[in-house]
């Protein structure tokens, strides 16, 4: 008898955690969104933009007024969240870090945190500092999966990061323009004897990377429907040590970085405590840069001269 | 082609070019001769609008380039392959010939030239797909060039294409700038190798710590006392 009630118990167990991972997905490509921002803009100009959290609660609003005032559908609300926060993007980095570019790295650091501050009081004054229900927009009735419960909020998150995922690789890989960025990314002065406007690339990087976090804003307001204008701190911090753990400046590391902190944090809470949540989550961060100080994917510094 | 007239430029308080003056006509290869740190690609930074200069004029085909942005000189066919190559090195040569062809509309047009790079290059329409980072030395040389040839340029500028490359690989090299010259570019050559630079060019400039301090038809130079003394080891 007894060897039967293990292999149920442990049957209980691994649907857990599968339930996790599914979880943890979905938290992942809203990492992913965030955290390719970073990468895309610390791989042009060496930068960490402090404000991209900020960036993203931004979009979550963009999103909830768009949806709850303006009453558009939510594919026009998506866009909008992708917009505006493209535009603010571009704004930030035309005015705080462009005058900055050849500035000694601790006065750009600042700066960043400057515009971090700015935008979350802005924020606070404008949207006030409490939380806002996200209108639900999708049914919270869940799929049946042979045990497993998938949300249909989850599967929107999952499908919408793929696809934006797999948009922005086609643009970076394929197009001319992509080209372009890697071409900035990689050599400004040559880029520019390439004839490439390297400050109008940049700009587009900025707006690209905030766009994207602009979507994660509204894809977090999917699943976990609570807005306020400090929600970024938390998830930026996050998305830029899922940033560093897949290699910084790389974009396929964003993605497989946002991916690890999701599920990551995702079994943490279900298996052991949501209090160790983030103390492990840092601790994967320094255990893996321990082991490969460049990331997962990143590159070594060693390059053929 | 192009004028450059008493170009003074610095970096911060270093005086690097101290009123430097040249021209460049049509059809000509110049060479730019000197020691290390004499100014020459300082000279030519400053004439791709890489930096700005503090006094002086540049005029390009009649018209002054001064404080004219760098990316916008390429589709004006002012195109430079910088000292030390410069290829794009995470990326294949095909993207790399690409990115030379930035500026361009003329789809057609931008086929056929890589038609003829690669007729040029035979060596990298075989590496198309390698990584640019991947190449040798010499590989890499060619790369610079023919990606500068998708630019379509009037004016070439080359700052020390010899630089660490096998004797053999110069020659090839010389060739090549010989034949692109042929083609109707014109071409000015910065070099430290004079003895190659002087042979294959029609007039040569002496740079010396930001100054032109000897100037004259190529075969001239290579005669004078003073250059075989100082550039030509004996
Ligand atoms: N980025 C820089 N910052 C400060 N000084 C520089 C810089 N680049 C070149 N120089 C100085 O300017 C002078 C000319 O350099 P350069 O034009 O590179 O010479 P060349 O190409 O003839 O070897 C040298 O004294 C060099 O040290
Ligand atoms: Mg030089």
């Amino acid at each position: 008898m007894a060897p039967l009630c293990l292999i149920k118990k442990e049957g209980v167990e691994m649907g857990l955690f599968i339930q996790q991972i599914v979880n943890g997905i979905a938290l992942g490509s809203i990492y992913a969104l965030i955290a390719l921002g970073y990468t895309m803009v610390y791989g042009i100009i060496r930068l960490i933009n402090f404000a991209h959290g900020d960036i993203y609660m931004l979009g979550a609003f963009v999103g909830y007024f768009a949806l709850t005032t303006y009453k558009l559908p939510f594919g026009v609300s998506l866009a909008l969240a992708m917009l505006i926060p493209a535009l603010l993007g571009m704004l930030i980095e035309r005015v705080a870090y462009r005058p900055l570019r050849k500035a000694p790295s601790i006065a750009v650091l600042i700066t960043a945190i400057g515009v971090s501050l700015l935008i979350e009081n802005l924020a606070m004054l404008w949207f006030s500092p409490d939380p806002r229900p996200f209108p639900q927009i999708f049914p919270l009735r869940p799929l049946e999966l042979s045990g497993i419960r998938v949300s249909i909020p989850q599967v929107i998150v999952f499908i919408t990061a793929v696809i934006l995922m797999m948009a922005l690789n086609f643009l970076v890989q394929k197009t001319k323009v992509g080209k372009a960025m890697r071409a900035v990314s990689q050599d400004k002065e040559a880029a520019s004897l390439m004839g490439i406007d390297i400050n109008r690339i940049i700009s587009l990087t900025f707006a690209l990377g905030s766009a994207l976090a602009g979507a994660a804003g509204v894809m977090v307001g999917v699943i976990y429907p609570r807005i306020q204008p400090l929600m970024g701190v938390m998830p930026g911090l996050k998305a830029f040590v899922a940033a560093v753990l897949g290699g910084i400046g790389s974009i396929p590391g964003a993605m497989l970085g946002g991916l690890i902190m999701g599920l990551t944090e995702s079994l943490v809470t279900a298996l052991i405590s949501s209090t160790w949540r983030d103390a492990i989550a840092f601790s994967l961060l320094i255990v893996i840069l321990l082991v490969k100080p460049t990331g997962i994917l990143g590159k070594s510094m060693r390059e053929k001269v | 082609m192009l004028e450059i007239k008493n170009l003074h430029v610095y970096y911060g308080q270093i005086h690097a070019l101290k009123g430097v003056s040249f021209v460049v006509r049509k059809g000509e290869i110049v060479t730019l001769i000197g020691g290390n740190g004499a100014g020459k690609t300082t000279t030519l930074k400053t004439i791709s609008g890489l930096i700005p200069l503090k006094e002086g004029e540049i005029l390009y085909q009649g018209e002054s380039i001064t404080g004219v942005k760098a990316h916008d000189l390429v589709s004006q066919g002012l195109v430079q392959v910088p000292e030390g190559r410069h290829v794009f090195p995470s990326m294949s040569v095909q993207e790399n010939l690409d990115l030379g062809a930035y500026t361009r509309k003329d789809k057609k047009a931008v086929k056929e030239d890589l038609d003829k790079v690669f007729h040029l290059f035979p060596r990298l329409k075989e590496r198309r797909q390698q990584l640019a980072g991947t190449l040798s030395g010499g590989e890499q040389q060619m790369l610079a060039m023919a990606r500068a040839l998708m630019s379509s340029p009037k004016l070439l500028l080359l700052d020390e294409p010899s630089m660490g490359l096998a004797p053999l690989l110069v020659r090839e090299i010389f060739n090549i700038v010989t034949e692109i010259n042929s083609t109707g570019v014109t071409i000015l050559l910065v070099e430290q190798n004079a003895n190659m630079a002087l042979s294959i060019a029609n007039r040569g400039y002496v740079i010396e710590t930001g100054r032109v301090v000897l100037e004259g038809e190529a075969a001239s130079l290579a005669a004078n006392e003073a250059v075989k003394k100082a550039y030509l080891g004996g």
